[in-house]
């Protein structure tokens, strides 16, 4: 039902592309990051709980269908409907249905619980098309809360100099924001612009994370010690950075499970929090799908469709895409 | 342990050295002698030999954890560290494992890492074959999870944190306060873990130590010429030297003991020992700059740098590297004479007595002592001239220096310059690219670069691998591009699309097996992505080979050369 053209994952049944990478007349979106939504289409479908970011990064005048999750849509002779991924605000599942046999896109997504938006569902489907951006089983996550609980230590462990906790700026900054709340912290923490623009969007969507203010609205002179800032870590070692006295620094994603990851970029320290699903998410998600066949993308894409089909016995292949992942 | 435990943590956290250090210190002081003295042996990373290699841990995580080979071995590509990987695999495989019954001694977090090191892991390393995997198991069952990453590394060794061997002379020096050059020279003849090891190390200076002290000078180090700070000046005010492809190393005579030292302020004495034996016919009281060079006794020109680094490193040199690497100290400058400090005399007077100091030198060796030959030339107009001069005597180019400066320390600007040959260039297409370990994992950061053969139509061959040069930056565009680009796997290594040119500078070029192209370059690194180029527009193997006839040439040309180093007339 899907194929693979120039310009991404194309279905047929309704004429439509799956997070295409170059522009093409109708998009389905799974969610908002850069790899997955681009701009220049000339119409979009996407989950509604999605539209104030989706629009915020391709332009407020793109001409989008927010669809809530479940809904089901007939575009040409394909039942298209929106899951939950678990991924970020407003991230889902793609699910197409034609001539009695369903495929489900999965986008980005992860297992593990995150206060700051909705779970992951399962989407029963005959053939499942997975990212595996962190496909091998050197990565497991721990819950989400333990780690902030390590981070709110790290933080309060040094109440003379500033934190830095370098975080993507869409869905880590805000679960980030979120478990804090949910561990009772009511610190005002610092946001880098790239963080607060789309922290904005979470708030309108009443999403209960810990107060919070942009960094740039405090005086040039206040004292930054023992404060707590979320920064994007295209930030690390630019000139934003010089604003904090002997910053200690920390940076929070799923590559931090491995020593020489951190180390490479130059982190003090590296908390291991992913939005992505972790070896025994990926499979478990595998098998409760039910697919018969099933395409992995993303990274690791090779080892875990050879594993599947070696170890699993289930039909599995690498499908070449130009999804990243890898920025989380 | 916990102790050690937390040192580590505190050092893979913490990226100044001051803190490193601090850390350090600290745990010196505060942890018993036996512990201390494994602590140091581990981070000096001179461990004699392995209790359990990463590849039986491995062995044994595969056949008990039921994990595929493949999946491990790719894993471990990924983490670039066996210790490591076998770490984050064991909770994946923990559940599937029965718990072992097995008569080891019993693990408490109390246990002081001497005992670890000298009684558990020992007795796990002299088990056989299914007790020794049994053995493995069960030490992991006891243990919490994050604790096994170092309890692994104790095992496999090749304990890497960061800190580097001067760090930790640093850490001990301040903190039993003693001077830092005292403590290097204590742990140059090697250390083994023990608590009265330790404690001669930390004891404070003897009578001999003090009189005979190696305290090096900090180096005086020259920066690559800047043309505008010299030509307003007056050519004759300069002194010429050439810069010898060689090690910089400083030598010191004092009380009985004769000391070499690196830049890198490491004691190389064991590496140079013929340099030692003359050293010692220099009276007591000297300490030379120069160039530690292999250089044939007789012959025009010194060996390439290959054959030095063939020495470094090493703790004895056989009969066969003294007889095939011939070694020759080049003194360039006299930093004391007589136990005192001269540093301050304008360099010609140095170099003056320099020259009087060495007409006195006698030893059967004595052909292994020169002085590095200095001129000055007429105007600014020859210097160019002069430096093409250098690849014919091969060297790496001039040396500049104010004929009256001082021996400052450090890179001071402005009295020392260096000026060296322009490397060779070729453009060259990116064929394979792996990914780096440690710091690097993850990362493709090791390339290789092949050029077009003579065939028709014309095949890229290899002839270079490189693995500096490019900004992180453009590390993180081209790790992306690859990944992107990538046409086959093998192992760590990828082939990539022919399509990326970069521009790769090198100082040599000589046959070998180790490229198709039967070419090799030395000291390769990329000058630039040439963005502006397509594949086909990189340069051809015959280029390549032409430079090499090219170099041939010359070389000849060099044992025809009848002036040598202290030829005064050139």
């Amino acid at each position: 039902m899907i194929e693979r053209t120039a310009e991404g994952l194309y279905c047929r049944a309704a004429d439509a592309w799956v997070d295409p990478w170059r522009p093409v007349a109708r998009a389905l979106i799974t969610h908002a990051h850069a790899d997955h939504a681009r701009a220049g289409c000339d119409q979009y479908w996407a989950v509604d709980v999605s539209e104030g970011v989706l629009r915020q990064r391709l332009g407020q005048h793109i001409n989008l269908q927010p669809i809530p999750y479940g809904e089901e849509v007939w575009l040409g002779q394909c039942k298209v409907s929106f899951h939950s991924a678990g991924h970020v605000l407003g991230s889902a599942q793609i699910r197409l249905e034609a001539d009695g046999e369903v495929w489900v896109v999965s986008g980005d997504y992860k297992r593990d619980h995150d206060p700051s938006c909705a779970p992951f569902e399962t989407v029963p489907c005959d053939v499942f098309i997975t990212e595996a951006t962190f496909g091998m089983p050197i990565y497991r996550w721990q819950r989400g809360e333990e780690v902030a609980m390590a981070i709110r230590d790290w933080w309060k462990g040094d109440q003379t100099r500033p934190s830095l906790l370098f975080c993507y700026a869409f869905g880590k900054a805000q679960r980030l924001l979120a478990e804090l709340h949910a561990l009772g912290v009511k610190d005002e923490i610092l946001l880098h612009g790239a963080v607060e623009t789309v922290t904005r969007h979470y708030r309108m969507a009443k999403v209960p994370m810990a107060p919070s203010r942009p960094v740039s609205e405090l005086p040039r002179n206040e004292p930054l010690g023992g404060r707590l800032i979320l920064a994007p870590p295209s930030a690390h070692r630019s000139s934003w950075m010089k604003r904090f006295k002997a910053p200690q620094t920390a940076f929070a994603s799923g590559w931090m499970a491995v020593r020489g990851a951190r180390r490479r970029r130059g982190y003090e320290r590296g908390f291991v929090l992913s939005d992505h699903a972790d070896w025994p998410g990926l499979l478990r998600t595998i098998r409760e799908s039910g697919a018969k066949k099933v395409y992995v993308t993303h990274g690791q894409s090779d080892v875990l469709a050879r594993y599947l089909r070696e170890s699993e016995a289930i039909d599995a292949e690498p499908l070449e895409t130009l999804f990243e992942g890898e920025s989380d | 342990m916990q102790a050690f435990l937390a040192l580590f943590d505190q050092l893979d956290q913490l990226t100044g050295t001051t803190a490193k250090v601090a850390s350090l210190v600290n745990h010196f002081k505060s942890v018993p002698v036996e512990d201390a003295a494994w602590a140091l042996t581990l981070l000096l990373g001179k461990r004699r030999r392995r209790l359990i290699t990463g590849r039986r841990l491995r062995e044994i995580l595969r056949d008990h954890g039921d994990l595929p080979e493949w999946l491990i071995n790719d894993c471990h590509g990924q983490v670039g560290d066996s210790a490591e990987t076998i770490s984050l695999l064991w909770p994946c495989v923990k559940e599937r494992i029965a718990p072992m019954h097995v008569d080891l001694p019993a693990i408490r977090a109390d246990r002081p890492l001497h005992w670890w090191m000298e009684i558990l892991l020992p007795s796990i390393a002299t088990l056989k074959e299914a007790n020794q995997a049994e053995a493995v198991l069960a030490l992991w069952q006891a243990t919490p999870d994050n604790d096994h990453f170092m309890i692994n590394k104790l095992m496999t060794g090749g304990f890497r944190v960061g800190v580097s061997t001067g760090l930790i002379s640093r850490a001990i020096a301040e903190a039993f306060e003693l001077e830092e050059s005292l403590v290097v020279q204590r742990l140059m003849g090697g250390f083994e873990p023990s608590g009265a090891n330790f404690r001669n190390i930390t004891a404070p200076a003897c009578e001999e130590e003090q009189r005979s002290s190696g305290k090096p000078y900090p180096f005086f180090l020259a920066s690559p010429l800047d043309r505008k700070r010299i030509d307003d000046t007056d050519a004759e005010e300069w002194l010429i030297e050439w810069k010898w492809d060689g090690i910089r190393g400083q030598l010191i005579h004092r009380g009985d003991s004769v000391y070499l030292w690196s830049r890198g302020e490491e004691l190389i004495n064991n590496s140079f020992p013929e340099l030692i034996a003359v050293g010692a016919a220099l009276p007591p009281g000297t300490v030379l700059d120069g160039e530690v060079i292999c250089w044939e006794n007789g012959q025009e020109a010194p060996m390439g740098f290959d054959q030095l680094q063939r020495r470094l490193g090493r703790k004895t040199v056989g009969a066969t590297l003294k007889r095939e690497c011939p070694v020759r100290f080049i003194a360039y400058d006299l930093l004391e004479l007589e136990a005192i400090d001269i540093r301050e005399q304008p360099l010609h007077a140095r170099q003056q007595q320099l020259t009087d100091l060495m007409a006195l030198l006698e030893h059967p060796d004595r052909w292994r002592f020169d002085q590095s030959h200095a001129w000055t030339l007429g105007s600014w107009h020859d210097l160019d001239q002069e430096r093409n001069r250098a690849r014919d005597r091969k060297a790496e180019g001039l040396m500049v220096k104010r004929s009256d400066s001082p021996y400052l320390s450090g890179r001071k600007r402005g009295h020392w310059w260096k000026h060296k040959l322009e490397p060779m260039t070729l453009d060259a297409v990116l064929l394979y690219a792996q990914a780096g370990s440690g710091r690097r994992a993850n990362l493709f950061t090791d390339y290789t670069f092949g050029l077009w053969d003579n065939n028709t139509p014309p095949q890229l061959v290899t002839f270079a691998k490189a693995y500096s040069g490019l900004n992180d930056k453009e590390i993180l565009e081209l790790d992306r591009w690859i990944r992107r680009n990538t046409l086959q796997r093998y192992g760590p290594a990828r082939s990539v699309k022919a399509e990326l040119v970069f521009e790769i500078g090198f100082e040599g070029i000589h046959p070998s097996k180790r490229h198709k192209s039967g070419l090799a370059v030395r000291f390769p690194r990329i000058l630039r992505w040439r963005h502006d180029k397509l594949a086909e527009q990189a340069d051809r193997l015959i280029t390549a080979q032409q430079l090499f006839e090219e170099k041939q040439s010359t070389d000849t040309n060099v044992k025809t050369v009848r002036s040598a180093v202290g030829d005064k007339s050139s």
